[in-house]
């Protein structure tokens, strides 16, 4: 076990899939000579060389129609959007493309494409710097999305994510770039539990509290301080986005009766909506409330003064926790 | 303008496809090898890189222009008789799409739009997978790896940048192959060939822009698109280009081969505008006599690339009747055989709409899948067997 940073726990991880695949090759803006702006890729063109850790020119379809072209070629691109913001131009090929060729061609073109995204906010960014694009992806078929919330999920998802023969968008909760935590490289990522599983990371028994991500964290340090109050939160880590290990989740609710969702992205239409209606189609009768979402608003990602009332916080969470209890809250009163 | 170019004979500045462009101006000439009246000019240049067609060679080139439009003509008779939803018909661009493709290795790998089936023709992709995608029953009709050719992309321009990566795939693997993409004119003006030229002019990548200028987007002419002469813009990026006459097949093969040379010596890409004209619809949905005057029509049609290699044969004295009948019956035969492919073509089973979107289980779909097939069984019905009349 060694002490690292989600970052460089990330990029070990990079470095492990480098060196057991030939086939697997970085691209992105800034990610060679630089390391990226946030030094994921830190020194791995100067070991792996500039054919295998390519820096591309500043355009992101660019960068992915080529990452589409190399996998045709039987290459196994590893592609970083620099910021969640810039993901835009790339839209189509990824979701035109890369979701889509292997159904297209009835499984003889494989897309083993993983897409890096540092994304979220929290680190007083201008625009475009925050975002949390997610349920853009997780709606669309063929791709697959998950989110690592620790150091040590971060370096195995990835080598999982790399190794997948689909399409898989990995978002990186940048806010957690530098926090620290236990990783154990010699871990077997192939045997470790499988980035599409979900993970229960406190017991609890009154409400299931289900994040992903950057808010993992605030959901943890919420279910403490409920704990204090004596309510039991049970957290759920969702890691996979798509497809959601609805199987975890439900097994939870079935315990509790009540669920809350936070996410930082925008309410309607989000992730947390999806959860919401299957849970409640797939367990209806367990649940004694309806399940409760703390999200970010249905705003563009607002400048960073005002941030912290955009994002879910542990207060906030909390809040909405004595909402799925029936406990006395913000909106005691109000009907709907 | 382009009318008149393509009248005459042109001479090429410069060494063969070194041309860098030119700021504004008259642009680059067209490269000409047979005039449209089948007269075979000489070009000091482009001679060199066509002197082994022999006679012989020049008669199948023939063959396939007329084999090419006889499967078009088919295509575009069974979308009229209800047999196939849609058809893009190449009318007039099989020179374009005969000299380029018969110019290639079979380690090359293409990557086509929609409009591209002669080239899919000369890389020996199944008539019936042609067709496929246009019946309905499939959303791209062939196995890429087998003939080295994608599937027909839709997305305007988006297979440029496919080629670029797999051209930088070659590199990396250190072969001598080459990727070569094929796109119109409209689609110059998408943000993804211009990134495409981007990207193999910095990574000097051997791939191949071969833009079918057919003069029309849809509704919309060549002149919306570019200000100056497409084969221009490449200067733009470092790429040299060449102009050529697209009707002419034997130039296409000459500009084609000069490209593809310079791509497999680790010269880097090249661009090359095929001047040429859709003679039909952009689809068999589309009306052209809504936007486009009939004598514009009609000045193509004189110039029309299989009529001059015709002329070209007769005039060498090997257009005899006996040759003439057997690329007849060649023509025939291979429409004859797409038409049986279609109309036989196996009806897809209900539950393959939940095939290969994933390459490996996926818990979301997995269960609807298996939600759908309990709806389809509570008709009483297999599965596979299940009709929507019968769903009533």
């Amino acid at each position: 076990m060694t002490q690292m940073t989600f970052a460089r726990a990330i990029n070990s991880g990079l470095r492990k899939s480098l060196e057991n695949d030939p086939k697997v090759i970085l691209m992105g803006e800034d990610i060679g000579t630089l390391g990226g702006v946030f030094r994921v890729t830190d020194g791995l063109q100067k070991d792996f060389g500039k054919h295998r850790v390519v820096d591309t020119p500043l355009a992101e379809s660019g960068i992915m129609g080529t990452a589409v072209g190399l996998a045709y070629r039987g290459y196994r691109p590893v592609v970083e959007i620099q910021f969640d913001g810039f993901i835009y131009p790339a839209f189509d090929q990824i979701v035109c493309q890369v979701a889509k060729l292997h159904y297209r061609t009835q499984g003889a073109v494989k897309m083993p494409i993983t897409i890096r995204v540092p994304f979220g906010g929290g680190i007083g960014s201008p625009e475009h710097h925050s975002e949390s694009p997610e349920a853009y992806f997780t709606h669309t078929s063929g791709l697959r999305v998950v989110s690592p919330s620790s150091p040590q999920d971060a370096h195995t998802m990835i080598q999982q994510a790399i190794s997948c023969d689909d399409p898989v968008l990995y978002f990186e909760p940048k806010r957690r770039y530098h926090d620290k935590g236990e990783v154990d490289e010699s871990l077997d990522a192939a045997g470790s539990l499988s980035m599409e599983k979900a993970r229960v990371i406190t017991e609890g028994h009154d409400v299931t509290l289900v994040a992903y991500g950057p808010l993992v964290k605030t959901a943890r340090d919420a279910a403490m301080a409920a704990a204090d109050e004596g309510v039991s939160v049970e957290v759920i880590d969702l890691r996979s986005l798509a497809p959601v290990d609805f199987a975890t989740v439900e097994a939870s609710v079935r315990k509790t009766g009540r669920m809350v969702i936070t996410h930082e992205a925008g309410q309607s239409g989000g992730l947390g909506a999806e959860l919401a209606a299957s849970i409640t189609e797939r367990c209806f009768y367990h649940l004694e409330a309806a399940p409760v979402r703390i999200t970010g608003f249905d705003v563009p990602y607002p400048y960073s003064k005002l941030e912290m009332h955009h994002l879910p916080s542990l207060d906030r969470i909390l809040d909405g926790v004595d909402r799925a209890l029936g406990r006395p809250n913000s909106l005691s009163g109000l009907e709907g | 303008m382009l009318t008149d170019e393509l009248g005459q004979g042109g001479t090429a500045a410069g060494g063969p496809g070194n041309r860098a462009g030119h700021q504004g101006g008259a642009g680059q000439n067209l490269v000409q090898l047979i005039t449209p009246t089948g007269e075979r000019v000489s070009h000091p240049e482009f001679d060199p890189w066509v002197q082994d067609i022999s006679d012989e060679q020049l008669g199948t080139l023939y063959e396939d222009l007329v084999a090419i439009r006889r499967i078009d003509t088919e295509a575009t008779a069974l979308q009229r008789q209800g047999e196939l939803a849609l058809w893009p018909p190449l009318l007039g661009q099989e020179a374009s799409q005969i000299g380029s493709a018969r110019a290639l290795r079979a380690d090359d790998f293409v990557f086509s739009s929609y409009r591209d089936n002669g080239v899919a023709y000369c890389r020996g992709v199944d008539l019936t997978d042609i067709v496929r995608v246009w019946r309905g029953n499939a959303s791209s009709g062939w196995d890429p790896y087998t003939v080295n050719m994608a599937t027909p992309q839709i997305i305007i321009g988006a297979q440029t940048l496919h080629a670029t990566g797999y051209a930088m795939g070659i590199q990396n693997d250190g072969v001598d192959s080459v990727a070569i993409t094929y796109f119109g004119d409209g689609a110059t003006s998408e943000g993804d060939v211009n990134e495409a030229l981007v990207f193999a002019a910095s990574f000097q990548a051997p791939v191949v822009f071969f833009c079918q200028n057919n003069h029309w987007a849809i509704s919309e002419p060549v002149r919306l698109q570019s200000h100056i002469q497409i084969a221009d813009r490449a200067a733009g990026f470092g790429i040299p280009s060449m102009r050529v006459d697209g009707n002419d097949v034997l130039a296409v093969m000459a500009a084609t081969r000069v490209a593809l040379d310079r791509a497999r010596r680790g010269g880097g890409p090249t661009f090359i505008e095929a001047v040429t004209y859709r003679m039909g619809p952009h689809t068999t949905a589309d009306d052209p006599t809504r936007y486009r005057d009939a004598n514009e029509l009609e000045d193509w049609a004189a110039k029309d690339p299989i009529r001059r290699v015709k002329a070209l044969l007769d005039r060498k004295g090997l257009l005899t009747e006996e040759f003439e009948a057997a690329v007849q019956q060649k023509a025939d035969a291979v429409a004859r055989e797409m038409r049986a492919g279609c109309i036989n073509m196996p009806e897809p089973e209900p539950l393959d709409i939940f095939k290969h979107v994933y390459s490996t289980p996926n818990s979301w779909l997995d269960r609807q899948q298996d939600h759908y097939s309990r709806y389809l069984a509570s008709f009483g019905d297999p599965a596979g067997a299940h009709s929507e009349e019968g769903a009533r």
